[in-house]
């Protein structure tokens, strides 16, 4: 057994800094990539491109990020794991294989996550009973059945640590949770027992540091954030795991960014609920537990993390259409921008009204005065702004009065108040709403598959 | 005397759904006890009028000196049914440290 691994971040999101697996492979040692690339609607994406085409559904940065990096993998033999696999797991592995083997790459192994694409499973699964009830309204799906587009099961890290015991290399799962990137190899490499929920919880604190990306090195710190060294070349946080479920949280010594308790303890808090009940598949882990050490040199200790057994659910993330949405802007300058922008929205509102469109929601915010806070931001001088971006967005359900609202933009520029420009890259087209639908299904209704491919 | 949140805290704020998280981090152990005593889930639902809809649940996390608030009814929708232009809530937290204190 190690006496340590070094498992490095490499993305937080899907469209995150391309070169930064680049630069967690090349300037330091490291035993582990791991890979977040799915947000809430990413799957519904992908599951569009996979509707159109078979061979897609998968983050197509993948394929070429691995002509970069995999002979740098195989020779440092560095793991790689990620969620990039999307709605195709399996195209995404075959991608990845034909890239090893256009670079003369051999005695590869991938392993392919599969199963929690449940979306073939709904007609059954609601037949059974389970009505997949939206967490957070507590609706049956049933009236949604015919606009869902993408139902994904979040497995944990036992499939990954299953994937590992084969002797993969690469590991390329759909849908699993970002803390079960970083909690798996911890398990593999320590033997730790998955009913140790301690350490379950240990690593699956260290993922939540690690999933998104440079937000633990210093990225979006708003503290103080001007002392962040190297903004341009900024490293990715990388998690030094030790077999006592301590870890240390750092990043490559020749690479910007900062660590320290304050950006660990502002990731810490990023989009959690109770603190005390931090739930994954894996265990359910207490916040409150954590106690960070600073220990100088952009390196700081998590330890102490209590947890507890998980819960017998696994989350499902479907998504659903939910009509047509378009978003128009114009900016007006000094003097009084603010008024010109708010007598161009009335204008506006009384031409759409005029047309007699049909609308779920029009929503005007002033991008200058009040898009990010609101009435908070009333105590300002209006009459000293020098330019304000009026924003106008609309959704509804009929195509054809979103598609309208579209045209009646431009035309302000003409026919209402001066001083206006900005109106560039053509007219707002609709783009179709993906809606998000959490829901829980027991953990005895689906079942991870891990398969290896070989080259 | 009066202070800005800001000048003692720091912070950071994401989405759950049509809920909004933000989490404050206290500079030190006495601006912890200030936040504690000051950052209510009243003064916080009363901070955000106009912007948080629903509820207001308040945790605290005092082994990293901090708060934690669920803005429940506040993303306007959330996630892609959102036209807020800041759909995420990524804002808030800085909207929160603006809040005046007395001390």
């Amino acid at each position: 057994m190690r006496d340590k691994i070094r498992i490095a971040s490499g993305q937080g999101f899907w469209g995150d800094m391309i070169e930064a697996p680049y630069w967690q492979v090349t300037s330091g040692e490291i035993d582990y990539l791991v890979m977040d690339y799915l947000a809430e609607v990413t799957m519904s994406i992908l599951q569009k491109q996979k509707n159109m085409n078979p061979e897609l559904g998968y983050a197509k940065d993948l394929p070429r990020l691995f002509e970069r990096i995999l002979p740098i993998c195989m020779q440092k033999k560095i793991k790689v794991i990620t969620n990039g696999g999307g709605v195709n797991p399996v195209a995404c592995s075959e991608a990845i294989l034909n890239v090893a083997s256009k670079l003369n790459v051999s005695g590869l192994k991938i392993a392919v996550v599969t199963g929690d694409n449940i979306l073939d499973q709904i007609d059954e699964l609601i037949e059974n009973g389970c009505e997949l009830h939206n967490m957070e309204t507590g609706e049956s799906i049933i009236p949604y059945r015919d606009k869902i587009l993408s139902a994904n099961v979040y497995f944990g890290a036992a499939p990954i640590v299953d994937a590992l015991r084969m002797g993969a290399d690469i590991v390329i799962t759909g849908r699993t949770t970002d803390t079960g990137l970083t909690l798996a190899p911890m398990i593999y490499e320590f033997n730790w027992d998955m009913n140790d929920y301690d350490k379950m919880s240990a690593g699956t604190v260290a993922g939540h540091i690690l999933e998104c990306g440079a937000q633990s090195t210093g990225g979006n710190f708003s503290g103080d954030w001007k002392s962040v060294e190297n903004f341009a070349k900024i490293g990715f946080p990388i998690a030094e795991a030790y077999p006592d479920g301590e870890v240390i949280i750092t990043k490559h010594k020749g690479l910007g960014g900062l660590v320290n308790f304050d950006t660990i303890a502002e990731q810490l808090v990023y989009e959690i609920g109770d603190p005390a009940k931090y739930i994954t598949p894996d265990c359910i882990a207490d916040f409150t537990t954590i106690k960070l050490e600073d220990l100088g040199n952009n390196r700081v200790k998590v330890y102490n993390v209590k947890g507890r057994e998980a819960t017998g659910f696994y989350k499902v993330s479907c998504s659903y259409a939910g009509g047509y949405s378009a978003v128009g802007s114009l900016t007006y300058s000094w003097p009084e921008a603010l008024t010109k922008a708010k007598y161009a929205d009335k204008i506006l509102r009384e031409r759409l009204n005029q047309l007699g469109l049909y609308f779920d929601e029009i929503r005007t915010e002033f991008v200058g005065y009040n898009s990010c806070h609101g009435d908070l931001s009333k105590n300002i001088d209006e009459n000293d702004i020098n330019e304000i971006m009026l924003r106008v967005a609309v959704r509804s359900d009929n195509y054809k009065s979103v598609e309208r609202f579209g045209r009646e933009i431009a035309p302000l520029i003409l026919t209402g108040p001066p001083s206006v420009t900005g109106f560039a890259g053509g007219r707002p087209r609709p783009s179709e709403v993906v809606a998000y639908w959490p829901a829980l299904i027991n953990k005895n209704l689906v079942s991870p598959k891990v398969e290896l491919m070989e080259l | 005397m009066q202070i800005k949140l800001r000048d003692i805290a720091h912070g950071r704020s994401g989405d759950k759904g049509d809920a909004a998280n933000i989490g404050i981090i206290a500079n030190d152990a006495e601006s912890f006890e200030l936040i504690k005593k000051h950052l209510t889930a009243e003064t916080v639902k009363s901070h955000f009028k106009g912007i948080c809809l629903g509820d207001v649940e308040r945790y605290e996390l005092p082994n990293i000196r901090a708060l934690n608030f669920i803005l429940h009814n506040t993303l306007g929708g959330g996630g892609t049914v959102s036209l807020k232009h800041d759909a995420q809530g990524k804002t808030l937290a800085a909207a929160l440290l603006r809040m005046n204190i007395e001390i």
